[in-house]
């Protein structure tokens, strides 16, 4: 059942992104990336790891739509919304997608991988966490939330819609 | 406290939302007429609603220049399913669909697919003013999103759990809503949010004709409304079990209280849905961020420190 819905999700994984050269829609090619990842979120979710899985799903929907949208935004035909093309510098990607293919997959049989424990733990997501993080979580945390600060903070600083445009530079009256 | 129901009762949750979708509907509709000054008996609305649906179910399905018909179908069909799939982790009294560990991941998650829903709804018929409208839906959910997640994150810290049925077995000396009313409160509203509804209702605004309405008719168009119906529906229903003590009270059988406590939510949701008139995106942007993001970060340190004492 287990190896069943793995290659289920893995092939489905690869026909969508493979999907995503193919289509002649920034539109869609956004929408195909997307349900690439969110396969790829199964599998997460196979290994057990229900949080980082349903996680990837919220993230990687919000991270598609902004995308879609500079996407469309950035292309020099009328504002991608015409049908175009989803290769360029066909040689050089092909070069670079190789390379790194092979590096990865060298990896996966170079590692030398730990040995599984007689029981499956009982929360995965939390002995993930541990062992990547290991004695710096609360250190990663804090730069978690300072990186969220700054965002926040940048993105309102940078907002049009400030006091400085309602009340003018002296912040005294009124600028429009 | 919660448990798992058995598989059939994915068969259940459609008609319980939709029901309470239409009970919706209709309250909507009869504030609307009396407003209005017409008559507003039950049975004029339930005519009305019955006669509006029927027109939409027979109705001619609008084709525009060169649309994107894939994402545009996949994009309204997604709404109602993103609500169905919400409500897969709200419990009914004691039983839930299924009680997933991560029941407040996966609600959040299925509420986000709202946005790409209507992004593709919008960007589908190939028409200027139903893009207006996807692209609203964006700015909206990022203005409601932080404050959204932060009051999600508040209960479920208080409850040291991200599963629903725990979250709701902590409230049974004090519902979170008492002593977490900022919370409560952005709740609601992101509610109001996430099915472009009310105050919030510029991705289907008057200003650009019905926004991602604009292109769709007949069926499609019933898909759409239906969605943004069942949206709303199950947001109330998810505030019960996160905020108001889900089944928990006494005499009535837990069921009786989730029904009770959810149509109370989404009376008061169709009530300001019908009294507040329309925010527009660039003023709510700056409360959203500015003001609403600290209140619930704040109150997500009440919790957390809370849940440290306790």
């Amino acid at each position: 059942m287990g190896a069943v819905a793995f290659w289920v999700l893995a092939v489905a994984a690869v026909a969508c992104a493979v999907t995503v050269f193919v289509v002649d829609s920034m539109a869609r090619a956004t929408f195909a990336l997307l349900a690439s990842f969110l396969f790829g979120a199964g599998e997460i979710i196979l290994l057990g790891l229900d949080y980082l899985g349903v996680v990837i799903v919220v993230m990687m929907i919000m991270e598609m739509v902004i995308m879609a949208v500079f996407m469309v935004m950035y292309m020099m035909n009328p504002a991608g919304l015409m049908p175009m093309s989803m290769v360029h510098n066909q040689r050089g990607s092909l070069l670079t997608a190789g390379t790194v293919f092979a590096s990865l997959a060298a990896g996966i049989f170079l590692v030398p991988w730990p040995a599984r424990g007689p029981h499956r733990p009982a929360d995965p997501t939390f002995d993930l966490g541990k062992s990547l993080m290991g004695p710096h979580m609360l250190t990663m945390m804090l730069l978690g939330v300072t990186l969220f600060a700054t965002m926040v903070v940048t993105v309102v600083l940078a907002s049009q819609q400030g006091r400085y445009d309602r009340l003018g530079d002296d912040l005294k009256g009124k600028a429009r | 406290m919660v448990e798992s129901a058995s598989l059939w009762a994915v068969l259940a949750v459609l008609p319980l939302l939709g029901g309470a979708a239409v009970v919706a509907v209709c309250a909507d509709r009869a504030l609307a007429a009396r407003a209005a000054g017409q008559p507003y008996g039950p049975r004029t609305i339930a005519a009305g609603v019955g006669s509006d649906t029927a027109r939409l179910l027979v109705g001619q399905r609008r084709t525009t220049l060169a649309p994107d018909r894939l994402l545009w179908r996949l994009g309204l069909i997604a709404v109602p399913t993103a609500a169905v799939l919400a409500a897969a982790v709200i419990p009914f009294g004691r039983w839930a669909v299924d009680d997933l560990g991560v029941g407040v991941v996966w609600f959040n998650g299925m509420e986000i697919a709202t946005w790409a829903a209507l992004w593709a709804a919008g960007w589908g018929p190939n028409s200027v003013l139903s893009l207006v409208g996807g692209y609203r839906m964006v700015a909206q959910g990022l203005a409601y999103e932080l404050p959204h997640m932060f009051a999600l994150i508040g209960a479920a810290t208080a409850a040291g759990s991200l599963q629903v049925g725990t979250i709701v077995a902590h409230q049974r000396h004090l519902w979170f809503a008492v002593w977490m009313p900022v919370g409560f409160v952005v709740y609601l509203l992101s509610v109001l949010g996430f099915s472009f509804t009310g105050p919030f209702d510029q991705p289907a605004g008057v200003d650009v004709a019905g926004g991602v309405f604009a292109e769709v008719a007949g069926p499609d168009r019933l898909i759409l409304a239906a969605g943004r119906w069942l949206l709303l529906t199950a947001g109330a229903a998810m505030a019960v079990p996160l905020f108001l003590g889900g089944g928990l009270g006494p005499v009535l059988p837990a069921w009786a209280w989730s029904t009770v406590k959810t149509f109370a939510v989404l009376g008061v949701l169709v009530g300001v849905r019908r009294s507040v008139p329309t925010v527009r995106l660039e003023r709510w942007m700056p409360v959203a961020w500015t003001v609403l993001i600290p209140l619930t970060i704040a109150q997500d340190l009440i919790a957390a420190l809370v849940a440290v004492s306790r």
